[in-house]
């Protein structure tokens, strides 16, 4: 069976921080060490280099190294490589990698995704954002109406569930609370506070319902998945994480058309490429650039109904760490740090492996999910152990 | 909010970002199927017609959801404002990102009955839309 599929081995992730001195390069290369050594694999074997975005010339904080530079800085002797942005969100550069070992394009895959941030917006001089004088494409749509920021395009998608499902904000606290509280427990993550319901409700709105702690922050962070074939697994020492399935849809690219964030399609989509179902699932990693997104994520997945995501999180017992479904374990990119994606299947991955440390789930999880992407973007992963 | 980012005018978004200087709203119509296409282009998503023209709808609508923006992402930005995606009437498959202005930003509830107005900056003609009476 092992030949079929693809495999998560390494995993690794830079420091995260704020206005960090350390090159994004360099970053990456934190990453990549510490993958290769939890897989047992020297850089020599790895065949293969997958991203997402690819190098950003616009916008370099947002993604400042692309795939064929980091396969010339390291040596790489790449049979496959792949970086772009028109895939199905962060995590398809992992699906994509796990399509090439299946189809023997490659054997093992390095899969990043390097975010540069805050250090961008410190420094512009080094790393300036490109303006025009004009927008075009899909930000014509948005940026003459002051919604430049995501966070105004999921708002309007969190208010119809305020308005139509009676979504409240002490509901929508606990993907905030239950980050950050996970948080405290990573000595990685950005922020290491726990967050007060009173804290929520007294902070400032940025684009109603949402608030300032609705929101995730920038960082300058690099985060790798290796994925390996199944016919490669004798050359890895850690546990092997297979990729159980996958999913990721688009139907309206746009911010302004689509009615529903793609993770409804998505959600229901994975479990269409699987013999599990969301009652096997011991652990949720799910995309949090806004805490509404990861409450859709619930829905999406089938965790709850449309419009009950509200209901499901309340009081937060059930998603918390000794919860019956801990989400986010590490803090999310609310408490961790705008890893942008790739955030959810690291932290999947170390907790099936048992590594979690003080915030391993007690009861050693086998099966999780990781997604990445809101809005008009989504991909899901099933981890298993098995 | 003063200040508009300006979209780059085409032969696609033209009929849109311009109509307004005639007091209409105008989308893109597919003569085969009456579908419409928007964002605006030259053929139908339905039905893969070739036959698609500007046409002017009604300009009326209500608010399928909102946001009050209170961040100002731009210096000259000015803030609250509100932020929606409007229904217009008689235009299935098209919700259209706007403003609703001339109102308290906090007043705004979705179903809120709205109606086009235009805001013109250089060659451009911002469709904003304000509350009337239901």
């Amino acid at each position: 069976m092992s030949g079929q599929f693809a495999y998560i081995s390494g995993v690794g992730q830079s420091q995260i921080g704020m206005r960090l001195e350390r090159s994004p390069l360099l970053l990456t290369l934190d990453a990549v060490n510490e993958a290769l050594s939890e897989a047992g694999l020297d850089i020599s074997q790895i065949d293969g280099v997958s991203t997402y975005p690819g190098r950003s010339a616009g916008m370099l904080g947002f993604s400042p190294i692309g795939a064929d530079e980091l396969i010339d800085a390291l040596g790489i002797k790449a049979r496959w490589y792949s970086g772009g942005m028109e895939i199905s969100s962060q995590l398809g550069a992992v699906v994509e990698a796990a399509a090439a070992v299946r189809s023997g394009m490659a054997r093992h895959v390095i899969c990043y995704r390097t975010v540069y941030e805050a250090a961008a917006l410190a420094r512009p001089d080094e790393y300036p954002m490109q303006r025009r004088d004009r927008v075009d494409n899909y930000s014509q749509w948005l940026a003459p109406f002051g919604a430049i920021s995501a966070v105004t395009w999921t708002a309007q998608y969190a208010m119809r569930h305020v308005k139509k499902y009676g979504l409240t904000r002490e509901q929508l606290a606990q993907i905030a609370l239950t980050d950050r509280a996970n948080a405290a427990l990573n000595p990685r993550a950005l922020v290491q506070e726990s967050l007060t319901m009173d804290e929520y409700l007294g902070a400032r709105m940025i684009s109603s319902p949402l608030c300032l702690y609705d929101c995730d922050r920038f960082s300058d962070a690099s985060t790798v998945i290796i994925v390996s074939a199944g016919d490669a697994l004798d050359e890895v020492v850690c546990q092997p994480v297979r990729i159980a399935a996958t999913a990721g849809s688009v139907d309206r690219l746009s911010w302004d058309q689509a009615e529903w964030m793609a993770c409804y399609a998505t959600g229901r989509a994975l479990w269409e490429q699987t013999d599990y179902t969301v009652d096997d699932v011991d652990t949720v990693q799910l995309y949090d650039g806004f805490s509404f997104q990861a409450l859709a994520w619930l829905e999406g997945l089938g965790f709850c109904g449309v419009g009950e995501g509200g209901n499901f999180i309340e009081g937060g017992k059930r998603i918390a760490l000794d919860g019956e479904l801990p989400l986010n374990t590490f803090g999310g990119q609310i408490g961790a740090g705008r890893l942008h994606g790739f955030g959810f299947a690291h932290e999947a991955v170390t907790q099936l492996r048992g590594n979690g440390g003080a915030r391993q789930i007690k009861a050693q999880p086998t099966v999780a999910v990781a997604t990445s992407g809101g809005g008009p973007l989504a991909t899901a992963l099933l981890l298993t152990r098995d | 909010m003063v200040h508009r980012a300006l979209p780059r005018l085409d032969r696609d978004n033209r009929a849109f970002w311009t109509s307004g200087e005639s007091g209409e709203l105008v989308l893109h119509r597919c003569q085969s199927c009456a579908s419409y296409v928007h964002p605006p282009r030259p053929v139908c998503r339905t039905c893969l017609s070739e036959n698609v023209v500007p046409e002017a709808v009604a300009g009326t609508g209500e608010v399928y959801s909102f946001t009050v923006n209170y961040q100002k992402w731009h210096p000259k930005m000015e803030v609250p404002f509100v932020i929606a995606r409007i229904q217009l009437d008689g235009v299935d498959g098209v919700l259209l990102t706007s403003n609703v202005v001339g109102c308290d930003p906090e007043s705004v509830d979705i179903g809120d009955r709205v109606a086009v107005e235009f805001e013109q900056h250089e060659d451009v003609f911002v469709p904003v839309f304000r509350r009337v009476a239901s």
